[in-house]
């Protein structure tokens, strides 16, 4: 991104204009790869309950989400005569929006990043917290029962959970001392016992990381109301949640904005515990063009990504759904103190042993 | 190109803080108030007080406001009803109109007054988060940890006056179902041909 900067010669205009065209890119780039990821969902899925899954459109059926897009965007917007309509077209927009803009501050590879904030982290949170608005606006709009318990029942979900993944973002904080998750994935360098979930280079913290990780992959099933938490959805007691009413593009974009969501986590874990764009072994040898390694950690970031992700599809397939007290109780009575002790931990581990000069 | 986008942000807070109140659905009313936090939130990215910025996200929009959504959503409001009472209360809330517009005029006068083009968002620090953070938990450690305790001692006291104990329910416990064994559960008993089972005397246990 630095020579594109060169380019422009300081023109602001010319920054700007640079700055939307990565942008784009990104985007087009992160949507093509939710198509393919939404297929290989499916795919798992299928091969789970021993089906073929998506199969006819396109070799191997990959060009499945594209077809689904086409039928999604032709057919009829059909908005409730009771329902709230301003309200009502803004919820999936505002969800498509917030779960996009919480890619800005995702390094994909080094320097590759929309926005380098010092406070990334921050950022990535606060967006974050945005997304549930989508989901209550689109619930109270629709002006049916239904959607609007599907709408409450998602909002609390997702509050809750949010605590529990923010202690242990702190966790992580903590051992990088820094909010920038540039700064985050670089301080994981040199091989797979670096990345934060194993942390060998903390010794003892590997025992409280660990769990940090799994912790933090169950919180996102949760705040992405993704199976086994997908009570908001729950279609037998709920039918659809607050997409009930939604057809058409907006049920497309309420869609889009829950697979975006579900990815970014995998991107977020990826970032805060499994090295970000880090190779597990091997170093790239010193005289590669800047591209090509730059290309090659993206592959590594990519790869992990789409790790991520496959454990997502497969406890899908395989996890039966939480009743709704469960779920509350597994978020407040198990991870919240867990990640706050664990918080305590490693603040003690960072100002008795790493300031103090101690092992390691 | 600040001063456009400081312009253009004050104006929408603004706008959105007249639609606040002018709005006549309360759950519109909340919606304008939570894009008034959140550009709010822009003006102080604006200042260089990130940190405050997203705070203000994290905490007004992401987790106040949403509650506040669930209240007012889950209220069941008469229009007709909230409009008939509406000029008893306009002398007392007028009073509290202008004594409230007064206040905002000295208090901004009394700002103004100083000299801000010299502002430092993060003063004695490399970053907004270190320059607060310096502020709560060095220098003013014993109040910030009151204020920690006031807080604690609110929401238990939310949690009391809240709390029922019911009878004749049933809650699940999960120490107790993970605890148990299959002895507890399942007896085996040797039942005799033409005689069954007396289930008066299940409860002595496995007999065979």
């Amino acid at each position: 991104m630095q020579t594109f900067l060169e380019w422009t010669n300081g023109n602001p205009w010319l920054t700007a204009l640079l700055a939307i065209g990565q942008v784009l890119a990104f985007m087009v780039v992160l949507l093509l790869s939710i198509a393919l990821l939404l297929w290989l969902d499916r795919k798992v899925l299928a091969g789970s309950m021993l089906r073929k899954g998506p199969n006819v459109v396109g070799p191997f059926g990959l060009l499945q989400s594209f077809a689904d897009f086409g039928k999604f965007v032709l057919k009829e917007i059909i908005i409730p005569a009771g329902a709230n309509k301003t309200v009502f077209i803004l919820a999936p927009i505002i969800s498509t929006v917030t779960a996009l803009m919480a890619w800005a501050v995702i390094p994909v590879a080094p320097g590759w990043v929309a926005a380098d904030l010092n406070i990334g982290v921050l950022y990535l949170f606060a967006v974050s917290s945005l997304g549930v608005y989508g989901i209550i606006m689109g619930g109270w709009a629709s002006n049916s029962k239904y959607p609007f318990l599907g709408g409450l029942r998602s909002a609390a979900q997702m509050v809750s959970y949010e605590v529990s993944i923010g202690f242990v973002i702190v966790t992580v904080l903590m051992l990088s001392g820094s909010m920038n998750l540039t700064t985050i994935v670089e301080h994981q360098a040199g091989g797979f016992w670096n990345w934060n979930a194993f942390a060998f280079h903390h010794f003892p913290l590997v025992l409280v990381m660990f769990p940090m990780f799994i912790i933090f992959f169950v919180s996102a099933l949760a705040e992405t109301n993704r199976a086994p938490f997908d009570l908001p959805e729950a279609e037998s007691e709920l039918v659809a949640g607050y997409q009930v009413e939604y057809s058409s593009t907006p049920f497309l974009l309420f869609y889009l904005a829950e697979q975006v969501a579900i990815v970014l986590m995998c991107a977020l874990m990826t970032v805060l515990f499994l090295g970000g764009w880090n190779l597990p072994f091997l170093s790239l040898p010193d005289g590669m063009s800047a591209w090509l390694s730059s290309f090659i950690y993206f592959l590594a970031f990519a790869v992990k990504v789409t790790f991520l992700f496959f454990m997502f599809a497969i406890v899908r397939a395989i996890v039966p759904r939480y009743r709704y007290d469960q779920l509350m109780r597994l978020g407040w009575k198990v991870f919240l103190p867990t990640s706050l002790v664990a918080v305590v931990a490693v603040s003690a581990y960072v100002v008795f042993v790493k300031n103090a000069g101690g092992a390691v | 190109m600040q001063l456009i986008a400081f312009y253009i942000l004050s104006t929408v807070v603004l706008l959105s803080a007249v639609f606040v109140i002018s709005a006549r659905n309360p759950v519109h009313s909340v919606l304008w108030l939570i894009l008034s936090f959140f550009t709010a939130a822009g003006l102080l990215v604006l200042i260089g007080a990130e940190f405050l910025a997203m705070l203000l996200v994290v905490v007004y929009v992401g987790a106040v406001a949403v509650l506040f959504l669930f209240v007012v959503m889950m209220l069941d409001v008469d229009f007709v009803e909230l409009k008939q009472g509406f000029l008893n209360y306009s002398v007392i809330g007028g009073i509290i109109a202008v004594l409230m517009c007064a206040e905002i005029i000295f208090v901004a006068s009394a700002v103004g007054a100083g000299d801000i083009s010299n502002f430092d968002p993060s003063p004695g620090a490399d970053t907004n988060a270190a320059a607060l953070s310096n502020v709560l938990y060095t220098d003013n450690l014993l109040l910030f940890q009151m204020a920690g305790v006031v807080l604690l001692i609110a929401m238990i006291g939310a949690i009391v006056l809240t709390l029922r104990h019911r009878t004749h329910i049933k809650r699940q416990k999960v120490e107790d179902q993970t605890a148990r064994h299959r002895g507890d559960a399942v007896s085996m008993v040797n039942v005799q041909p033409g005689q069954g089972i007396d289930t008066s005397d299940s409860e002595r246990g496995a007999t065979s």
